[in-house]
């Protein structure tokens, strides 16, 4: 059950939603620009397991592509503790996904069928293809058997791992979440970015330095990138961007560029020499691509919460594409033919 | 991959429905006319009462009559309140001195052309059927709760309170119902050949329950009688077909601006922009793949 | 309904509600149409479709208003100077109907010289006698007609029942013979009732109505030219109230003059006009046809007093008029003895007359609480009432209660009346202890109308039949297997008794037969019963003109004569009017009387029998078949030709004229004058409120005179009023009322998740002005007082509730506070009716809860002891300086203080 009532002395005794109140519900219907503020799409149901999947499932993804391509180059420490990194992301991103069900014995349901237009039902199929071939390869590295299959999963794996980094950008871009919905652009390419640092830190801090070279970069890479393509999210998305600077989105994302960049900066200029600096630096990475997940989730959540943002960025597409929802006195109607 | 051809090149039809073949009935749907409400609500309680909808909590909202707030996943039918220091018709009348309107607006799952709900379930648990509707099988749900943020009407919502059916084995130790719920358009009085509970109870024929072809005419009609009536801000919302989500199963006539009633001004299905989506996700993807090998061979080692 | 009664001879809505799509103006006042009869209000919404005007008068901007196309806010309470000033304004401009008014209204009568009008008294009729504070009607009589001797005897020293009686038309039998002896048929002698009436109102002008009501002078001329406009030949116009009417001190005569301009305006009896009475509850109607009161039996027939009437001819010459359709009183009354007593009453016992109970008192529900504190009633059975919530002065109530030996409540759930003793806000306060009530109480639930068949008759006398849906639950049972049950252990228990007390009783008749595993009897066979039959042949009578004063027949009820005609339950007849011939849909159902739709639809032609227009064709004279014909089945004979003249010996029907379309009043006329069978004058008169802010404008008599008031009521103090030091402790108007989301008392709706959740919480309405003048805020909590009590609301600031401008300057407040809640069920709340008093109308005893006076401050009230403390300390504050003021007239020195 939703609760139901504004809290009015919150607003100081002014009903939600209006803009002038002198203390009469009708003055403040006849000036209302929304229903007593309430708002126009819902929330979320996700708990904190979303956003936690977020990063694990990036890390998993990038992590396998990290591993295929370290040991190409002939990177063995760098491959197997990467394959490694990713196998334990993939074991853990399910039951993440799972725990977050409303009816969680139902999760196999997910895979009744394969759906382009949901990204969360494709997301479920490259997570198990991705998933299994990891943890395949990941299994016949400890046991050191089978080569030939080892490095078939490997492949899989290194090819499934993308898009398992950078779906679900898409996934919260497809809602009627004004700050979502609108950062569809940069969206899978923040993801895709984040995974990668989160992949690369991860890795520099289980790999010993000489053999981490490329982990560090791909962290460092990935926070420049990520941090590049958050600003120019924030500055097209104007007004409905200013989620990202208030309440706990606002405090994640500070938090995400700080850690990130003192991280990346570690990494960057004592990640070579000392192994505790790669650690702590490689920690301080995923700790910051922890918190930029945690910003883009609440944001969405907040975005929701207030119809301003609903109403103003479809006022605006509207007056830019002259599309509308209303057909009124005068306009002529498309002959109802069409639509059914 | 119909579906994704249905959102690159879409028809005016509800996406699926065609799937049909020879069991494809009429299209079906509601006009709800608010310039003949008169809030009594029986479309709330009849609802209830035939989908055996659990109470929605027992909450004084101080918003005028409205005590029910908002659509959810135990209101499928929400009578808005709206009172205001404007003349229903021309410039005086109402209260006759001040000039007072008590908008009532008794609002409902959209039922869309193109609906984003059924779009992004990843279970297929929310499905077309035969009437064009657009229904969830709780059978199938399993609570995932990704169409409720892609409703750009914030019409669904996870029910969060013990179960009344079909609910989730001992073992897991939920007690939570935790699937998804919104109006199925009486679908199942639908195929008993009757019309929906809340239409039934409806002592003004503010909603109007038909096929949509006729409702959509009947509304024009509507809307040029009250323009010459002069009725102040009447309109129609989601009655036409090449609005965002490709117009609405079941539209009104309002008499304010939607976002009023807490109706979005110009609601789109978030799936349109899928395609653009998709492709973007490939670029970023190809990106990682090909940057992550690059910063493997290029540099050093350690 | 004494004032439709004495109107226009019978207590039932003129009208059916579908009718109202053809009406081109519908006045709503005293009812918020839209809210607690959504249903019916679709009509309204139809004739608004087609065009009409729809005008809301009300203290409240409410749902209704939202949907008409007028509204017009008045102070509560002012309703006769607003209608007054319609009937001036339409006799100072000639705009009556003057054919229909000369012909089918008694305007032409001439009146006794001794009658003398209010503006001749100050606010008084002649025949007032201050010492019993009463009326002697002799000389409110038509001119050379003395009054009906065994009438005279009825009423003497037995007022109160006089209004019931007079619901269905008791008013007529005060006429010797049909014709009044001495008419003007030009309207112009200075004693018929026409220029009466005209004197009468004349100080009723636009500037008095916009002082008194608080309107604007534009709007009410703009109600009354619309209602001018709208009606004549061609047009037609309604009026619908509810108890918004009924509930004052002058409530009947508020719905008379409604009658008053719609007799002016030729608006009954003709399609999409009438009065339409609204009722609340699902048969209240049927309550008083087949009554739940004490003083009229079925079919509103007088319950026999102590009085001597000399035996049974007495009473039954009592209760004839020799004209008119009350002339067969004796047939109703044998046929309804015979339905109860079969065999046992003959002839040769009088129909067992003598050993019917009498009533020896005033029995009406407010008297009997008075009873009740006194300690005089030993034990109370409700059913289908919560007067812990429902009625005024719920304190009152529950202190009466506590009172008794015995309680048996038989309701749905355990309401308030029957928690009372551990679960009241005197539990609360300590006035009450649950270890010292003594009364014993028995909680009966009751089975709901889904389990249970029956018929409810409707706010339009429509006896429509539910059948049973599921099994009562448990030990539920329907109020028939209740009494069935309990009368049949009775008769079994004085079987032997020999007793001349238990005579009738075991006289009754008791044979209906039971069904189920419960036994619960067949609902049928009462319907049966209450339509009749022959005696002899057992064959099923088709209407009360067959009833038979010899005995031959047996009829529960003459006015549900034939709704079982045919052997066939014709309340059971739901045939859509869709599919039927004409909107009048006769085969929906059956209506009283005769399955007539629309009453005194005669008056629908003109007075040689053709309709009056073309679109207002709906019953008229066949010259060819020689019969009334038309849309609905006509009520008047049905041969009777338009010029039927009747010889000077007529009796009963025969004796009303062919062109006289009321035939059930003695003259067939309506009356805008009423001689006879009101307790507080022949004309509706303005009076203030029993408690309100001002004096009466028109008169030093500044309310009722006749109501009635519980002068020596500890429990029932009264605020100051008007000009009295002290009536600004309570400054405001309050007026109470439902929601659509609840019924009454909430007994049947707090209780219900889906509709406690539509509205959760008790709260009051106030404006934003009041709202800043004494610091309420929105959403917040306001404690609302008056003499008896205090309660607590949420806070609903609104433009809804209106103030009004008063001609002083003054501006008046309106506290609006709904009913529904109590102690009990999903939500509780405090009452609205604590905060009422108990003073009636004269007429029909009902409380006035739509006006009376209040004061309001923020915050939540006092709880525990310090509640009464509370009320206790600002009642003797405000009534300490009234006692000392000098200006206060002894006339109308009220009882002040407890």
């Amino acid at each position: 059950m939703r609760e139901k009532l504004h809290p009015l002395s919150d607003l100081n005794g002014k009903p939600p939603g209006t803009t002038s109140w002198s203390g009469s519900i009708t003055e403040a219907g006849t000036d209302m620009r929304s229903y007593y503020g309430r708002p126009i799409v819902k929330e979320p149901t996700w708990t904190w397991e979303i956003p936690a999947y977020f990063f694990t499932g990036g890390l998993a993804g990038a992590s396998s592509v990290l591993s295929s391509a370290a040991r190409i180059s002939g990177n063995e420490t760098l491959a197997r503790r990467a394959l490694y990194i990713g196998a334990v992301a993939d074991l853990v991103s399910p039951a993440l996904l799972i725990s977050d069900l409303g009816r969680p014995e139902r999760f196999h349901h997910m895979l009744r069928v394969v759906k382009v237009t949901s990204p969360m039902n494709l997301g479920s199929w490259v997570l198990l293809v991705n998933g299994g071939a990891t943890t395949t390869a990941a299994a016949l590295q400890l046991l050191g058997k089978w080569k030939p299959l080892r490095i078939a999963a490997s492949a899989v794996a290194a090819l499934a791992g993308p898009p398992l980094a950078t779906y679900t950008g898409v996934l919260v871009a497809d809602t009627a979440i004004p700050v979502w919905h609108e950062g569809r652009q940069e969206l899978p390419w923040i993801f895709g970015a984040s995974a990668a640092a989160s992949a690369g830190a991860m890795a520099a801090m289980f790999v010993p330095p000489r053999d981490a070279g490329p982990a560090r970069r791909l962290a460092v890479a990935g926070v420049l990138a990520e941090g590049a393509l958050m600003q120019a999210m924030e500055l097209r998305l104007g007004k409905i961007g200013e989620v990202y600077h208030e309440g706990e989105a606002g405090k994640f994302s500070s938090a995400a560029k700080g850690l990130a960049l003192a991280g990346a900066a570690l990494l960057a200029r004592r990640g070579r020499k000392s192994r505790t600096s790669a650690v702590l630096g490689g920690a301080l990475v995923c700790a910051g691509e922890v918190c930029l997940r945690w910003s883009v989730y609440k944001a969405g959540f907040q975005s929701a919460r207030d119809p301003k943002y609903v109403v103003e960025s479809q006022r605006r597409r509207a007056e830019r594409d002259g599309t509308k929802a209303t057909t009124k006195p005068g306009d002529n109607p498309a002959p109802p033919s069409r639509g059914a | 991959m119909n579906l994704l051809q249905e959102l690159l090149e879409p028809t005016g039809d509800p996406d699926g429905w065609d799937a049909y073949g020879d069991e494809q009935k009429e299209r079906v749907g509601f006009f709800t006319d608010t310039s003949v409400c008169i809030g009594c609500k029986a479309c709330e309680v009849a609802c209830k009462e035939w989908n055996l909808i659990p109470e929605d909590g027992r909450v004084w909202t101080g918003e005028s009559y409205d005590h029910t707030s908002q659509l959810g996943a135990n209101t499928w039918r929400h009578v808005a309140f709206v009172e205001q220091r404007k003349p229903l018709i021309g410039d005086g009348n109402g209260d006759g001195s001040t000039g007072l309107r008590w908008l009532m607006e008794s609002d409902v799952c959209k039922h869309c052309t193109h609906a984003a709900c059924l779009d992004v379930c990843p279970t297929g648990s929310l499905f077309r059927t035969e009437f064009g509707t657009v229904v969830v099988q709780q059978d199938i749900c399993n609570g995932c709760g990704y169409c409720v943020p892609a409703c750009p009407f914030g019409v669904l919502d996870q029910r969060k309170i013990e179960a009344t059916t079909d609910p989730p084995p001992a073992i897991l130790g939920r007690k939570e119902d935790g699937r998804v719920w919104k109006c199925t358009l009486c679908y199942d009085r639908l195929k008993g050949g009757h019309e929906p509970a809340c239409a039934k109870a409806c002592p003004t024929k503010s909603i109007q329950f038909g096929p949509l072809e006729e409702l959509r005419e009947r509304a024009d009609a509507r809307l040029a009688k009250l323009e010459a009536e002069g009725w102040n801000g009447a309109q129609l919302y989601g009655r036409d077909p090449d609005d965002g989500v490709g117009g609405f199963g079941a539209f009104f006539l309002l008499l304010d601006e939607p976002e009023v009633y807490g109706l979005p001004p110009d609601p789109v299905v978030t799936t349109r922009d899928l395609p653009e989506m998709w492709t973007n996700m490939l670029a970023a993807a190809g990106t990682l793949l090909v940057g992550v090998a690059a910063l493997t061979f290029l540099g050093r080692r350690g | 309904m004494p004032s439709l009664g004495t109107s226009f001879g019978r207590g039932g809505a003129t009208d059916f509600q579908q009718d109202l799509q053809n009406s081109d103006c519908i006045v709503i006042m005293g009812s918020n149409m839209a809210e607690n009869h959504p249903v019916g209000f679709q009509w309204v919404m139809e004739a608004r479709e087609r065009g009409a005007k729809v005008i809301h008068v009300d203290p409240r901007f409410t749902r209704t208003s939202a949907m008409a196309t007028k509204h017009v806010g008045i102070r509560a309470g002012s309703d006769i100077a607003f209608l007054g000033g319609v009937i001036n304004y339409i006799l100072q401009n000639n705009l009556h109907f003057a054919e229909y008014v000369e012909h089918y209204t008694n305007a032409p009568v001439i009146i006794d010289e001794e009658f003398a009008d209010t503006e001749e008294l100050d606010g008084l009729f002649s025949g007032w006698d201050p010492e019993q504070g009463e009326y002697d009607v002799q000389t409110w009589m038509y001119e050379g007609m003395e009054v009906h001797g065994a009438a005279g005897q009825r009423e003497e020293g037995f007022d109160p029942t006089k209004g019931e009686q007079s619901g269905h038309g008791g008013g007529g039998s005060g006429l010797h013979h049909g014709e009044p002896p001495a008419e003007d048929p030009t309207l112009q002698h200075p004693r018929c009732v026409f220029q009466i009436l005209k004197r009468h109102y004349q100080r009723y002008t636009p500037d008095f109505v916009a002082e008194t009501c608080g309107c604007s002078v534009d709007d009410f001329v703009e109600v009354a030219e619309a209602l001018v406009q709208n009606s004549g030949r061609d047009r037609t116009s309604a009026f619908c109230y509810a108890v918004g009417w009924t509930q004052h001190t002058v409530g009947v005569q508020m719905i008379r003059a409604a009658a008053i301009v719609q007799q002016l305006l030729g608006n009954m009896g003709r399609p999409g006009g009438g009065i339409v009475a609204l009722r609340g509850h699902a048969s209240i109607q049927g309550s008083t046809d087949i009554p739940t009161l004490y003083n009229i039996l079925p079919g509103y027939l007088p319950m026999p007093h102590t009085e001597d009437y000399g035996g049974l001819d007495g009473y039954i010459a009592a209760n004839t008029s020799p004209t008119g359709w009350w002339g067969h009183f004796d047939a109703y009354f044998v046929s309804l003895m015979k339905a109860y007593f079969g065999e046992h009453a003959s002839a040769d016992n009088d129909w067992l007359f003598e050993s019917l109970p009498r009533i020896d008192d005033d029995n009406s529900a407010y008297f009997t609480v008075q009873q009740m504190l006194e300690g005089n009633v030993k034990g109370y059975i409700i059913a289908g009432e919560n007067p812990a919530v429902g009625h005024a002065n719920g304190k009152a109530h529950r202190l009466g209660l506590a009172k008794l030996d015995w309680l048996v409540v038989r309701d749905v759930v355990e309401i308030e009346s029957a928690a009372f003793w551990y679960d009241s806000p005197e539990v609360e306060s300590g006035e009450l202890k649950p270890e010292e009530i003594a009364t014993e109480i028995f909680f009966m639930p009751a089975a709901a109308h889904t389990e249970k068949d029956g018929s409810f008759t409707n706010t339009q006398r429509l006896l429509q039949w539910h059948w049973q849906a599921v099994d009562p639950k448990e030990d539920c049972r329907s109020e028939l297997w209740f009494y069935f049950h309990l009368g049949r252990l009775i008769k079994q228990k004085l079987e032997e008794s020999e007793d001349e007390r238990d005579k009738l009783i075991k006289a009754l008749r008791w044979e209906y037969p039971t069904h189920s595993a419960i036994r619960e009897p067949d609902a049928e066979s009462v319907l049966q019963e209450v339509s009749g039959w022959e005696i002899g042949s057992g064959k099923f009578l088709s209407g009360y003109k067959e009833l038979k004063a010899d005995g031959s027949t047996a009829c529960g009820c003459w006015i549900y004569s034939g709704c079982f005609k045919e052997g066939i339950n014709q309340t059971a007849r739901k045939k859509p009017h869709w599919e039927q011939d004409t909107y009048v849909a006769p085969e929906w159902a059956w209506a009283w009387p005769d399955n007539r739709r629309l009453l005194y639809n005669r008056a629908s032609a003109d007075p040689d029998g053709n309709p009056w227009s073309e679109r207002k064709r709906f019953v008229w004279w066949d010259a060819e078949q020689g019969e009334w014909t038309g849309l609905d089945q006509p009520d008047f004979d049905q041969q009777k030709p338009p010029d039927y003249v009747p010889p000077e010996d007529a009796e009963a029907e025969d004796a009303i004229a062919g062109d006289h379309p009321f035939i059930m009043q003695a003259d067939g006329r309506s009356w805008l004058y009423v001689p006879q069978g009101l307790e507080d004058g022949p004309l509706p008169t303005h009076y203030e409120p029993h408690e309100s802010p001002f004096d009466n404008p028109l008169y030093s008599q500044r309310a009722n005179p006749r109501r009635q008031q519980n002068k020596d009521l500890a429990e029932d103090p009264y605020n100051p009023v008007a000009n009295e030091p002290g009536s600004d402790v309570y400054p405001y108007v309050v007026t109470t009322y439902r929601l659509t989301e609840h019924h009454t008392a909430g007994g049947m709706t707090r209780s219900v998740p889906y509709l406690a959740e539509l509205q959760p919480a008790m709260f009051c309405e106030v404006h934003p002005d009041l709202a800043r003048e004494v610091g309420l805020e929105h959403g917040g909590w306001a404690t609302i007082y008056t003499s008896r009590s205090a309660i607590e609301a949420r806070v609903m600031v609104t433009d809804r509730v209106r103030p009004l401008r008063m001609k002083d300057g003054r501006t008046v407040h309106q506290v609006g506070l709904p009913y529904h809640w109590g102690k009990r069920g999903l939500i509780t709340g405090d009452s609205a009716n604590d905060l009422a008093h108990m003073a009636l109308d004269p007429n029909v005893h009902i409380q006035e809860v739509k006006a009376f006076t209040c004061g309001i401050r923020p915050g939540r009230r006092p709880r525990g002891p310090e509640l009464p403390k509370f009320v206790a300390e600002l009642r003797e504050q405000a009534h300490s300086r009234r006692e000392q003021d000098p200006r206060v007239e002894p006339e109308e020195l009220r009882k002040t203080s407890s």
